[in-house]
């Protein structure tokens, strides 16, 4: 117990020092793209959730991370119009005790109205398998989309930003995210994830995921265990999208598009499906990799992007990691593989020179 | 296997921030260069995309207005720099490329966007960093409420809405319209409102209101124009992009709708003939400019225009983003020498937005520009009409004529 | 009188409206549904070969018009040139990514899938490909401009003969998939891939055989759409159009022609009624995605195998 609390404090410690760090000294540019990632790792490893440990199918995670996004922002916009109000100065800036609280508000806010959305989502869907569940979360996805779009009180598809009530100076979302808030929630979710593989209910999770049939008939109510894995996926999307809003501070819905969730799932798949470490370090990987490339090269990123997408499930479709973490074990792993590897090139390198060799003497001989 | 409680926590987390560190470290650290011998100005806007000759159209007056300067001494002895950033037209993309413009190329002040929806979208970076935005042509009011660092260059749809109205009254004797926007587009959500507040007040009956999407992409009117067609219409307003409009024009067309078609200046782009094919001849628009003016000002511009690019003629943005440009070199001479030498200072940043501020009776190309104290410029506007390939000059409307 | 007739004419023209959307439609889902049928794969890219075969059409008739062709023979030429390209470009597609990966387990061809999708996207948008910037399609046809009178309805002779020249091709392909040898060896893989082969059919040749026929119909879709219905072309053609005919040939029945066919009529027809009677009952036009998908869903959750298709019992 002792352990564990000071584990927690020292994390804390160290997001806390590092925000600081970045606040100061990285320009927000490059700050937006540490955020980004870090969000993406929150979306990524609680899309593991169902889609590595579970073994379902969810092109649709994208549409809970913009549930989550406009329900968070429309709770500090239109909030401020009344319960909010006296949190804000003139200006429109705020305290960072107010502005702590207030974002931690949005974020279970966003997440709950997420959740509810995937038990909406979950309940029907997890009676189809495989491909026809990818069909209908992506159908899901989609709809959620339209119905922002036509939400004109949330900007429609024009994007949301500012709100111009009457008799009262425009609203904007508050930047109220930073460095500190999203590297927490992703040290959580990863922590969440972690637990829960090495607990019972992953071994349920992954009896499911290896043949749902025969878990069903070991007794695990997979139908419980499918919709928790997706409203508990669902959730933290919604966190997401409220870190997410209070970043940009203006979100349209096509940022929330199946193109989103088809990201998240090959951020999953690139990590290993399963893999909480893999998955969280595809997600860093598929942030930082394709702003790297937006120098010169920028029109062949998206090229460069798709080629290493069909290279990886060619030469190595279960991911970095596969179904495992990462570990001094997995490191020791690699190198014995590479060990191997190695040793059969030099075995194969020594016969043919030896073939070469008798076949000289063959010649020279009589 | 199920590690010790102390391995399966760790290590994982462990080796995630090593990773994230050399990310981290790969990002780098900020660096604040000063300039002291060139000014930047910075510019975004759509070099590629859907409405890609908005973009090309503001650098190509923008570039122009800038090697005049230069060429003319720059500011006071100093060169002046212009970099723009293509955003492809999104929002999201026009705010990130603005915060570049900003935290890395150190820009004394920044021209953009054209639409309204990417101006919207990147203004309160600028206004938050402080930094002055000039807007040659969104005009949504929205755009310039968002901070005092916000200004623009060109009139507002308020305005705009009632001019066309008003043509379509007096000049072309309507008493129906329908109407067909865009409403994934602020510029054409708020001109339709205005078109639609004005024509009702002038007796006018707006019969039909429809809307499209240029999002789900089937480039499909007819279900749309179908019903437009049911209603007879004297006129059909359509407020949107030209990059739509032809396609538009064509399909009603095609399914026997006769009336013409008015517009705004969105429509403005060489790229309108080629995709209405014809469709749109003898239809209107209102614009900023019109190249065939016979005043000087248009003249010399449009003849060292097509002498310096062989993109033809100058469209209105083109005008508009050269107007803009010189607008903001004037502020920068008259704000004079920065104290400390850096021409991206908070402090001369401030200079220059107080001189832009000022701007008063500036001969612009589109007209002469003076900045309200809305940060809006009262103009006014001209009427187009389509004649196969080119527009031809029918009127101007001044904002008394439309009483505001 | 004069309002119901009217009101009637513009029925059936949101009808005829709805009928040719439904037949581009139609003819991407085809390939859809028979990829899945061999290979039980969601072929992502599938939409992407339907913009190329409309980019083809556009250049090829572009090139006619330069040389002064005759219209009916650019059309013919941008058609052959659509339809044939975009059957070898499936076939070549399916021997490079989808062969390699045909065993593995089935997340992997999926993401394959996607990956491919994103490179034809991606690499046509590049500059030097098709470009970033729409293009404005000129109508190909001498019928263009023409309007055909019947009841009351003034409908583009080109929405006529899309609708037309599809019917025949869906002919074209039953006669194809039912009475030849190849046709039958089509359907016996789609059935069992294991036994057909113990039966001595080539599999390989079966499924490039497929890939190319179902191409050709997205090339010939795409010919369709660029060259007579007035629309601009971009590189991202591929995403709405393919997802909407992906969703018809679910609503189908995957894996079923006739019914890959029919869902993508009622797509079509479903979207026009949405955008031209939708502000009846106050649903605007921009709903008409959602309507697609809604339908997509409902169907699933209730006949999972679609309209036409079998349902199937999950083997243990």
């Amino acid at each position: 117990m002792l352990k564990r609390a000071l584990y927690s404090v020292g994390l804390i410690a160290v997001l806390l020092g590092l925000n600081w760090f970045i606040s100061n000294q990285i320009d927000s540019y490059y700050i937006s793209i540490i955020l980004h990632a870090g969000i993406y790792v929150i979306l990524a490893v609680s899309l593991n959730l169902v889609n590595g440990f579970t073994g379902q199918f969810s092109l649709g995670q994208a549409g809970f991370y913009g549930i989550g996004a406009y329900a968070a922002a429309a709770l500090t916009t239109y909030g401020q119009i009344t319960i909010f109000r006296h949190w804000f100065n003139d200006d429109g800036s705020t305290s960072w005790w107010l502005g702590s609280v207030l974002l931690l508000i949005a974020m279970l806010f966003g997440g709950l109205f997420a959740a509810i959305a995937g038990v909406i989502v979950g309940l029907p869907s997890l009676k189809l398998r495989g491909d026809y569940l990818a069909i209908v979360t992506l159908g899901f996805n989609q709809i959620i989309i339209v119905v922002l779009n036509n939400i004109d009180k949330l900007g429609a598809s024009r994007g949301f930003s500012t709100i111009y009530p009457d008799g009262l100076n425009p609203i904007s979302i508050p930047p109220l995210s930073n460095f500190f808030w999203v590297y927490l929630a992703a040290a959580v979710v990863i922590i969440v994830s972690i637990n829960i593989r090495y607990s019972v209910h992953g071994l349920a999770f992954m009896a499911i995921r290896e043949d749902e049939v025969a878990a069903e008939a070991m007794g695990i109510p997979t139908t419980k265990y499918k919709i928790t894995a997706f409203v508990m996926s669902a959730f933290f999307a919604g966190v997401a999208g409220a870190l997410f809003a209070h970043t940009e501070c203006l979100i349209t819905p096509s940022e929330f598009n199946f193109i989103t969730s088809v990201n998240i799932v090959v951020m999953v798949v690139l990590g290993g499906l399963g893999s909480v470490s893999g998955t969280a370090i595809g997600a860093i990987l598929l942030t930082i990799l394709p702003e790297l490339l937006r120098g010169g090269f920028a029109q062949y990123r998206l090229v460069v992007y798709a080629a290493l997408l069909i290279l990886l499930m060619l030469v190595r479709p279960k991911g970095i990691f596969g179904h495992e973490e990462m570990s001094v074990e997995w490191f020791k792993g690699q190198i014995a593989g590479l060990k191997r590897l190695s040793n059969r090139l030099a075995g194969m390198a020594k016969r043919r020179e030896n073939k070469m060799g008798s076949d000289l003497k063959d010649d020279t001989g009589g | 296997m199920r590690p010790s409680q102390n391995r399966r926590l760790s290590a994982p987390v462990f080796c995630c921030l090593l990773v994230f560190l050399s990310a981290l470290s790969l990002v780098g650290c900020a660096h604040h260069s000063s300039s002291t011998n060139e000014v930047v100005i910075g510019a975004y806007g759509a070099e590629t995309g859907s409405e890609s000759t908005f973009g090309t159209s503001m650098q190509s007056g923008m570039n122009m207005a800038i090697d005049e300067a230069n060429a003319a001494g720059g500011i006071n002895g100093v060169k002046i720099v212009g970099k723009m950033y293509d955003d492809q037209g999104q929002p999201d993309q026009a705010k990130s490329v603005v915060s570049k413009l900003i935290d890395e190329d150190n820009v004394t002040a920044i021209i953009g966007e054209i639409t309204s929806s990417n101006s919207s979208a990147a203004a309160p970076v600028c206004q938050l960093k402080h930094v002055p935005m000039v807007s040659p042509a969104a005009t949504n009011p929205r755009v310039t409420k968002i901070g005092d660092y916000i200004f623009r260059t060109c009139f507002i749809d308020p305005f705009q809405g009632a001019v066309m109205a008003t043509f379509a009254i007096n000049n072309l004797h309507a008493k129906t319209a329908a109407v067909f926007y865009d409403s994934t587009q602020d510029y054409s959500v708020g001109l339709k409102t205005y078109f639609e507040q004005y024509f009702t007040k002038k007796g006018g009956k707006i019969v039909i209101e429809q809307s499209y999407t240029t999002a789900s992409g089937t480039g499909d009117y007819r279900a749309q124009l179908t019903s437009i067609k049911q209603e007879n219409p004297d006129i059909i307003y359509v407020p949107g992009y030209y990059t739509e409009v032809g396609t538009i024009a064509q399909q009603a067309r095609q399914l026997g709708i006769k009336v013409p078609f008015l517009g705004g200046d969105g429509w403005d782009s060489a790229k309108l003939f080629e995709g209405a094919n014809g469709a749109l001849e003898g239809s209107y628009y209102s614009n900023h400019y019109s190249p065939d003016s016979t005043e000087p000002a248009v003249v010399n511009f449009t003849k060292a225009y097509e002498a310096k690019y062989d993109h033809g003629v100058p469209d209105a943005m083109a005008a508009l983003g050269y107007d803009a440009t010189n607008v903001v070199i004037a502020a920068i001479k008259a704000a004079g020498k920065p104290a400390d030498g850096n021409y991206a200072s908070d402090s001369f940043h401030a200079l220059v937005r107080d001189q832009i501020a000022q701007t008063k009776d500036f001969p612009g190309v589109a007209g002469k520009i003076t900045i309200g104290p809305d940060r809006n410029a009262v103009k006014p506007a001209v009427i187009l009409e389509v004649h196969g390939n080119k527009t031809v000059y029918v009127t101007t409307i001044k904002p008394s004529d439309v009483g505001i | 009188m004069g309002d119901s007739h009217q009101a009637l004419s513009t029925f059936l023209q949101q009808v005829v409206n709805g009928l040719s959307l439904g037949s581009i439609y139609a003819l991407i889902a085809l390939g859809y549904t028979m990829v899945y049928g061999v290979l039980r794969l969601i072929n992502f890219a599938h939409g992407d070969v339907f913009m190329v075969g409309s980019y083809i059409a556009f250049y090829v008739a572009g090139a006619m018009f330069q040389g002064h062709v005759d219209n009916w023979y650019a059309g013919a030429a941008a058609f052959m040139a659509a339809t044939i390209g975009c059957g070898l470009l499936g076939v070549i597609i399916e021997r490079l990514a989808y062969k390699p990966v045909r065993n593995a387990p089935k997340l992997t061809p999926l993401i394959t899938a996607i990956g491919v999708s994103l490179l034809i996207e991606n690499v046509a948008v590049l500059k030097g490909v098709f470009g970033p910037d729409p293009q404005f399609c000129k109508p190909v046809l001498p019928s263009d401009g023409h309007l055909l009178h019947f009841y009351g309805v003034s409908e583009p002779v080109d929405s006529v003969l899309l609708i037309a020249f599809t019917l025949v091709l869906l002919i074209l392909l039953w006669f194809i998939v039912t009475k030849t040898k190849i046709g039958k060896a089509m359907r016996a893989v789609s059935q069992d891939k294991d036994a057909a082969s113990l039966m001595g059919i080539n599999i390989n040749n079966v499924i490039s055989f497929t890939f190319f026929l179902g191409s050709a119909l997205a090339g010939s879709a795409g010919f369709l759409f660029a060259a007579l219905t007035h629309v601009q072309i971009n590189a991202y053609l591929g995403i709405p159009l393919g997802l909407k005919a992906f969703t018809a040939a679910v609503l189908g029945g995957i894996g079923n022609i006739p019914g890959a066919a029919l869902g993508g009529i009622i797509m079509g027809l479903a979207e026009a009624m949405v955008e031209g009677y939708g502000s009846l009952v106050h649903i605007p036009p921009s709903y008409s995605d959602a309507v697609s998908f809604v339908v997509l869903i409902v169907i699933l959750l209730v006949r999972p195998s679609g309209l036409l298709g079998k349902s199937g019992v999950e083997k243990v």
